[in-house]
Formats: structure tokens, sequence, C-alpha cells
């Protein structure tokens, strides 16, 4: 056996410095000798525990070797057979806890970095598009119609899938671009915007036809559109309605939810204002509220916008926090400030209705709850008060009810998830199947690929049997 | 693509367009709103539905030069196209049989009204309109209004048409003049609405007000228009726009419309010059 490497090939990244100041990508990627550095580390296992731990089951060593042998358009093949958005994944999957946490270097301590590998094959399949341009052959068309509602992650997988089983798929959004969660939530520089495009462009090459600006459940019914002669639909809406706190003073001007904030500034695009005409308002002293991926990402936007001071408010410790390990990181040499184990009372304001700081509690530690991280407990009187001058609210999200307030006959839970079985996404009401975030509740983007890829392989099923 | 196919300026910097979109028109109801955007680089703001037409797929939409948006608007003509139309947005007014119903309209609500009003007068309401603006130049839509209603008030602040006052004069007048008035639907500038509200509050009279916070996506994905009724903050998108004006923190209200106020500034000086330097 050749000796194994245990020197993970890092990759570069923008200095913090800089990159407070800018809106470009954070990290760089590998170039074509790192990129074939690292993948001489694998050892090829013959087992392939990494597939296994890919919610989407890529062949992780297969796509490896090919870039190890210099067979790009090889690497990219094997990807994209069962993962059409590589390009996405390979930047914002928690591969640490998935295929690299598998990886049978994971022990040592060095895991074969898949996820950076998988970026660098996406990245030069769209920068050699024009070269290879590898057709995928779509089989005849069935004549099944399928409407698939909500083009964000699970979206997107759910129409690439059903398109290339030869099925007439409409992709319908309610926003004017496609890319959901991916277009809106995620900011530039962790995911830049043309990337999503160029991977939203692929399933729309399809076939996939793209229907912006389609409030379903508002513009149309499911039970209209099964009367419009769909087959099947796949709701794919996310968790897209922001939660409170309701704490006094939480509509005070210059509180926003992190879907707000992040809306204006990725989507619309207000880092461009006055060239973009949505505007946003940015403070010298930002809170975020909460210790999730969101938070991170509206924190460090905050700070790209001009924010002197950057804080994040997270009522457990580190331990607890849900954000990803390597986001954190880049928070904290960006220079955002962690006040842990706090949480906020209430929002005090000034006469014209703005904040202008947080009254918080400490915070102790308890018994774990049921989310397995230890229960906040309230320090009584340890009341502080910290001076903002804007908060962003980061406090997790949950299902817009649109689409079940005129959908009487689908099943949905006290928490406004759609009930749908684990495995194929078919829900209560008949020729409906739902996954992702409007099942689970938020997530991760490749547990929702993983849910559209599943409905969709069920989906066809169904269709097969009903013609 | 979301074509105009008719404009019209109805008053001093108040214009129309109808504007081709079957499907919204398809499904519109009386109170429903839209969310536009002009192009790329526009910002997407809600408009009240003052018509539609589910035969001819078009809708009806009026607004009022204010700021960049609508200045940038107002510049389109027919046959130019909006990048977004999206809708129907909002829960429509409830429409009943409540007796008699006041509709007041102050300024640019006059347009949203219009349909509320015939939708209430055809399911057998009488309807006594109230229709206000600063000034004569500023009024439109009286004939259209008359049609939809029993009786018709108009009013002007400078007196240079109608009633010289405020809409809650007669307002007042009508509810302590012996007329049993069931409902009232007041539309119009917040600061209008509020002053409705406080008018018919000692009478005891339901006062549904049509908010109109700051929106972005208008489906109940930002919160950007969080409005509080009865001590509970609702989402005007997706819970509104239709409230009890009574139970409405007017304040609130009026000062989160304030947010941007020194960006919406800028933004107008920013497409003035640009639009100048073109011209």
């Amino acid at each position: 056996m050749a000796k194994v490497n245990l020197n993970r090939e890092p990759m570069a990244k923008q200095d913090p410095k800089t990159r407070g100041k800018n809106f470009n990508e954070v990290a760089l990627g590998y170039s074509a000798e790192q990129a074939k550095a690292e993948a001489s580390r694998c050892l090829q296992c013959p087992k392939h525990p990494c597939t296994e731990g890919c919610p989407v089951e890529i062949d992780i060593p297969g796509f490896i070797k090919a870039v190890l042998d210099d067979d790009m358009p090889e690497a990219v093949r094997i990807l994209k057979d069962k993962n059409s958005l590589p390009g996405i994944c390979g930047r914002v999957c928690p591969q640490e806890t998935q295929c690299e946490q598998a990886c049978s270097l994971a022990k040592k301590g060095a895991p074969i970095a898949i996820g950076r590998l998988e970026r660098y094959v996406a990245d030069w399949e769209r920068a050699n598009k024009g070269a290879l341009n590898p057709k995928t052959t779509l089989p005849k068309p069935t004549g099944k119609k399928v409407a698939v509602v909500g083009s964000g992650p699970a979206g997107l997988v759910a129409a690439a899938d059903l398109a290339k089983l030869g099925h007439n798929v409409t992709l319908f959004e309610a926003l004017h671009v496609a890319g959901g969660v991916l277009m809106y939530g995620i900011p530039e520089f962790r995911l830049p915007k043309e990337i999503v495009q160029a991977e939203v462009a692929y399933v729309s090459n399809l076939g996939v036809r793209i229907e912006l600006d389609s409030v379903v459940g508002k513009a149309v019914t499911l039970d209209e559109l099964l009367a419009r002669g769909y087959d099947a639909i796949f709701l794919g809406t996310g968790a897209g309605a922001p939660m409170f706190m309701n704490i006094p003073g939480e509509n005070l001007n210059g509180i926003y939810s992190a879907n707000e904030f992040l809306t204006r500034v990725n989507l619309m695009k207000a880092y461009k204002f006055p060239e973009y005409d949505t505007p946003v308002v940015v403070g010298k002293r930002v809170a975020v509220i909460g210790g999730g991926n969101v938070a991170m990402d509206s924190a460090r936007c905050a700070l790209r916008l001009g924010a002197d001071e950057v804080y994040i408010i997270y009522r457990r410790s580190e331990a607890e926090m849900p954000a990803r390990r390597e986001e954190v990181e880049n928070a904290k040499e960006e220079g955002i400030e962690f006040k842990l184990l706090t949480n906020p009372k209430r929002y005090i304001g000034n006469d014209s209705g703005w904040v202008v700081g947080i009254e918080c509690y400490e915070m102790g530690l308890g018994e774990p709850d049921e989310s397995g991280r230890r229960r906040p407990i309230v320090k009584e009187g340890s009341e502080f008060i910290l001076e903002v001058d804007m908060v962003v609210a980061a406090l997790g999200t949950r299902p817009n009810p649109l689409i079940a307030q005129t959908t009487p006959d689908l099943k949905t839970t006290r928490q406004g998830t759609v009930v749908a079985d684990e495995v194929t996404g078919k829900t209560t009401k008949d020729k409906v199947w739902a996954g992702g975030d409007i099942v689970t509740g938020a997530a991760t983007v490749i547990s929702a690929m993983g849910a559209g890829r599943r409905a969709a392989t069920d989906i066809d099923i169904y269709l097969k049997n009903h013609s | 693509m979301f074509r105009i196919i008719h404009s019209e300026t109805l008053a001093e910097k108040i214009h129309l367009f109808r504007i081709e979109a079957p499907a919204i028109a398809r499904k519109a109801q009386a109170g429903q709103f839209v969310v536009i955007r002009i192009d790329e680089r526009g910002e997407r703001i809600p408009l009240t539905l003052a018509d539609w037409d589910g035969k001819g797929g078009n809708v009806t939409l009026v607004f009022m030069e204010v700021g960049a948006t609508t200045f940038r608007l107002a510049l389109l003509k027919v046959g130019d196209s909006l990048a977004d139309l999206v809708g129907p947005l909002g829960v429509p007014t409830h429409i009943e049989r409540f007796g008699t119903v006041v509709c007041v309209a102050g300024g640019v609500g006059a347009a949203p009204i219009a349909p509320i009003a015939r939708a209430l007068k055809e399911k057998g309401n009488k309807i006594i309109t109230i229709l206000g603006a600063r000034s004569k130049n500023l009024l439109f839509w009286e004939d259209k209004l008359r049609n939809v209603s029993h009786q018709l008030i108009v009013t002007t602040d400078d007196g240079t048409y109608g009633r010289k006052g405020v809409v809650t004069e007669p307002l007042k007048d009508l509810l302590s003049g012996g007329e049993k008035v069931d409902l009232v639907i007041a539309i119009g500038p917040s600061i209008m609405m509020k002053f409705c509200s406080l008018t018919t509050k000692p009478f005891g009279v339901k006062t549904i007000v049509s908010l109109n916070p700051i929106m972005v996506d208008g489906t109940g994905m930002c919160g950007c228009c969080r409005v509080s009724v009865g001590g509970v903050t609702r989402f005007a998108c997706v819970d509104g726009p239709d409230f009890d004006g009574h139970q409405v923190d007017w304040d609130l209200l009026l000062a989160r419309q304030r947010t941007y106020l020194s960006q919406e500034k800028r933004s107008f000086e920013h497409w003035q010059a640009k639009i100048g330097k073109c011209s």
C-alpha cells in the first residue's frame, strides 16, 4: 500500500482585511496542480464510504480518479450523473459532516477535500463550456407533464431529474429569478450568483420551462394545475417565512429579519445602491441575533456594507452553534465579535422610532433539550444594554403558508411543514409530492437536493405505472 | 415581460397604465395588489389593483410620481414592458351585504377603492363615497366613483373644487347626522386613514383600512411590511393589506414608512441626473 499522505491541500482565500470590504468570493479555488495533488491522496477504497456519506450518492472516488488521470470531461460526467448543481454543492455543502466525515482518512484528521475537488471540476466545466458541452441525451418524451413549484435546490434537482427521464417539466418560481435561497439568501461572497445562474441554465437546457413571477397558491392553486393537465406536482417551496422573538421593540426601524436584509443585499443588489434602486440601511454598530449560517452571512454582509462593529448574539455557547465551523472561522477572521450566552430581552428605540440599543440577558446552559444541545437558561438580574443602531434577526424560518392555505387536502404539521413520506416525498394529496425545507423545516442545500432526487424517482415510477 | 397597452395621465403626476397580465387578471379580486419591478435594476414595489379584465387579460394600475421608481415608471409608454408583475397578492377585501357602507378615498386611494365600491354595490350595499384631494388638479375618477356610489361627496383641502376641507369632515357629518352607517372603508395616505379611524371610533363604526407599508417580495418572505394590529405583529402582504383601522398602531406604520427617506431622495436625484443627461 502506498504511503498515506495526510497533508490536505489548502485552498487560497482572499485576505480577511481586503475581503471585508468587497463582495467577491472569499474562497479562491484550487489550481490544476493543487487539484491533482489533492486527488492523488485518495486511497480509492473499495468500499466507497464517502459515497454512502453523500445524500445524492455521487461516485466520489470515480470523479477524483478522473481528475488525477487528467480526464476532466469524465470527471464532469461522473459528477453530473448524480448532481446537477456541482458548482453550488462544492461551495455550500457541509462536507465535513457528510462525505468528508465518512472518508477513510477522516480518522487520521485529514479527509480528502472532496468539496474543493467538486468545486474545481464544476468550475473547470464552466470555464470550458464552449470546448466541451457534454450534451445529455434526453430520452423520448413520455408525454407526461409535471409541475415543480419553487426553484431552490429541491425544485431544481427534481426538475432536472424529471426532464432527464423524458417528462415535460414546468418550474414555477414566485420571485423574478430562479434559484430560491441560493439567490436571495446565500451571499455573493460565498456563492457567486453567476454560478447559480449557470446551473439554472443547465436545468433549463434540459428542456425545463421556467415560469418566473408565478406565485402558486395565489395566481394558481394546486388543484387548478392538476385541472390544467399536470400529471404530478412536486412542492419545493422551502422555508421562506421569517421568525421573530415577539419581544418588545422588535418592529423598530433598523431591525431586519435576516430574510429581508439578505434579500435586499443579495437578490436586489442593494450593495450597488443607487445604481440599483433597492436601498438598505446599514448601521455602524450592528447586532445579528442567532448562531446559524444565515446569522454568519448576515454579519459578514453588514461588515462589507461598512459597519464598524458587528456582533453575533447567540444564546448558547460556540459548541452548540449550528453554523458551519468554516463559516464561524471566516467570520472571526473578518473581525465579527461573538457575544455568546447572550439573548435579547427587548429593543430600545429613540423618539423617531429607530433602534438604539438591546437590553440583553446573560445566559447559562442547563441539561440537553430535545435537539440534543444544552438548554439555554436566563440568568436573572444579569441584564445589560448593548448600544447598536441596526439589528438582524436570524432566528430561523418556517414554510410559507400560501400553498397550504389554498390546498385544504394537503396535510401540514403544527409548524407548518408539509407531511410527506420520508423516502419518497409523497404527500397526503393525490399526485402531489414535496421535499426539502418545506417538509423538514430549515435544513441544508444538499438535503433538499437529496429529497428532490428521491421524489423525482418516485414520481417517475408513478407516471410509468399510470400511463 | 408585461406590456403596457394603454396609458393615461389622470391628474397632475398621477398616471394610469393598462398592462397585459392574463394570469393575474383571471384571478384578481377587489382589494388585492401586485408587485412590480421596472427592469433589472429596479426595486420591487406594491401597487393595489385599480381594475382588471379577465377576458381581455389585463390589469389597470394607477400611481403617483412620488419617488425614483414612480418617476421612472411615468417615463414608460404604450408598447414598453415591465420586467416583472406579480400577483394577485394579499387577501381580497371582504365583500358581503353590510347595509350602508361609506367608502373614503384620499388622493390616489380613489383608484383601489373603485373596484371595492363596485363589488359592494353589486352585493346590494348602499354606497356613499367621499373623494378627497389636496386640490382640484389632483382629483380623478369622480365620474367612475359616482357610477358605483349612491351618493358622492367631493372635498378639496384648498376649496378649489367641491367642499372645502378634508375627508374626515363629511365623514363625521354623516356619522352624526342620523345616517346609519354599517361599515367604513378608507384608502389613501396613512395619515388620512389614521384620522378616518379616529373619526369613526367614537361612533363605534367598524372601519377597514388598506395598509401600504414598504414591501420587498410581497409574499410573506421578508417581514418588511410588518404592522402591529391589536398588539399583534402581522405581515400586511399576506395577512392584509386590509385591517381593522381601530386596531392599527398608526405611529409604528408611519415611522416604518419613513425608514428610507434619505435613500429615496438620493435615488431620485440619481435617476434625475441620469435621465437628464440622456435627453
